[in-house]
């Protein structure tokens, strides 16, 4: 290759190099930020703020959903299966929202430690099937379970 | 081996090799896009838990993955224009970037739209949109700092380096739905590893997704065609081609 090409061609390494090295930097100071919403367990270990408004995600507990019967308040519980942070939430939640999956709340946590929900979104995870596959994988998960008991 | 590369940076040769290449390539890939979205849309299973809105992953998915690669092409262009100098891969970088803009764009929007009934959110600002906003804005930076000079060396030259320092936003990209806790779900495809895409819904989206590669390829060339012609005007061969010899 020509010196001159030669030269170039570190330079465009360089380039592409520095250009990394200066934004993993910058990812990694700002990380916390990055995340869009806090474990439980960060909520549990006094790490979010209280009284601001935060995002708290994670799987809705199995049920732990309770309805108001005259409002359209809703309680429930995220968890990352090390700690548990309750919910409340007043509005209409998204269709994917349902016990066992995740979900996403935006509100401020009061004093008790309860999350007063402002929005609620839920968090849909990568596995994609029809119908038919998913019963058909449920109905062998039941099988296991009862020829493990 | 060298010829070869060579011979990329005569206008003339490129401009005939892209016009017999686009002649059969072109009605393939619409007829592909057609029989994919066909697929998609009518011949597979609904989701388990989504139903149908997630059959928009059909246009969604492709457009996102051609949109990261299609970075890739502009960014490599770009690097060949700064070391060899060579003016076609000024051309190709400049013709990448507009299609590469509209991809990420439609990635956007159809997320959006996708977003709505999953999520409950037209948009948020969690790590990996965020960072898909930005390839966008890198794409349309391109277009703007290369029109902003009069002289084309220099444009190349300022747009090359900003394609190669975005590059670094790729794997962000890429890897910003496993390092952060985010809104959007980890890859359903991967590198390595398995995937958790049923087969029935994973094969037309791998068909949509070839085509969408070949999509940006008939983009990109015919956006090189146009330039090759604008730049090259005053040449004799233009002339004469324009005469219709």
């Amino acid at each position: 290759m020509h010196p001159v090409r030669r030269q170039r061609l570190f330079l465009v390494l360089f380039i592409v190099l520095v250009s990394t090295v200066a934004i993993s930097l910058v990812a990694y100071a700002l990380r916390g930020n990055i995340n869009l919403f806090y474990p439980p367990v960060e909520v549990a270990q006094g790490k979010a703020p209280v009284g601001q408004k935060i995002r708290v995600g994670g799987m809705v507990v199995e049920g732990s959903v309770q309805r108001s019967a005259d409002s359209l308040e809703v309680r429930f519980e995220v968890t990352d299966y090390e700690a548990t942070v309750p919910v409340v939430y007043t509005g209409i939640l998204p269709d994917l929202f349902d016990e066992g999956q995740g979900a996403v709340a935006a509100g401020k946590l009061d004093e008790q430690g309860v999350l007063q929900a402002s929005e609620v979104l839920a968090k849909h995870d990568e596995n994609y099937m029809p119908p038919e596959v998913a019963e058909a994988l449920e109905a062998s998960k039941q099988r296991r379970m009862e020829a493990g008991q | 081996m060298w010829t070869l590369f060579h011979k990329f940076g005569s206008p003339p040769w490129l401009y005939r090799l892209s016009g017999s290449i686009l002649r059969w390539l072109l009605p393939l890939t619409l007829l592909a896009l057609v029989a994919g979205a066909v697929w998609g849309l009518l011949f597979t299973p609904p989701d388990f838990r989504q139903g149908n809105s997630y059959r928009i992953i059909y246009i969604h998915v492709p457009a996102a993955v051609v949109a990261l690669a299609g970075y890739y092409v502009m960014a490599i262009a770009g690097a060949i224009s700064l070391i060899w100098r060579m003016k076609m891969a000024d051309v190709a970088m400049r013709a990448t970037a507009p299609v590469g803009a509209a991809l990420t764009f439609v990635a956007l929007v159809t997320g959006s739209i996708w977003g709505k009934p999953t999520w409950g959110t037209w948009w948020v600002w969690d790590a990996r949109i965020t960072s898909m906003l930005i390839l966008l804005f890198l794409y349309l930076g391109v277009i703007a700092l290369y029109e902003a000079y009069e002289n084309k060396a220099l444009a190349a030259k300022a747009c090359a380096v900003l394609s190669l320092v975005g590059t670094v936003n790729i794997p962000i990209i890429y890897k910003s739905v496993d390092w952060w806790y985010s809104l959007h779900q980890p890859a359903s495809i991967k590198f390595t590893g398995g995937t958790t895409i049923d087969p029935s819904m994973l094969y037309p989206l791998l068909w949509m997704i070839v085509a969408f590669y070949a999509l940006f390829t008939c983009c990109l060339l015919l956006n090189m065609r146009a330039e090759i012609l604008e730049r090259e005007s005053r040449t004799a061969w233009v002339r004469r081609l324009a005469a219709g010899e």
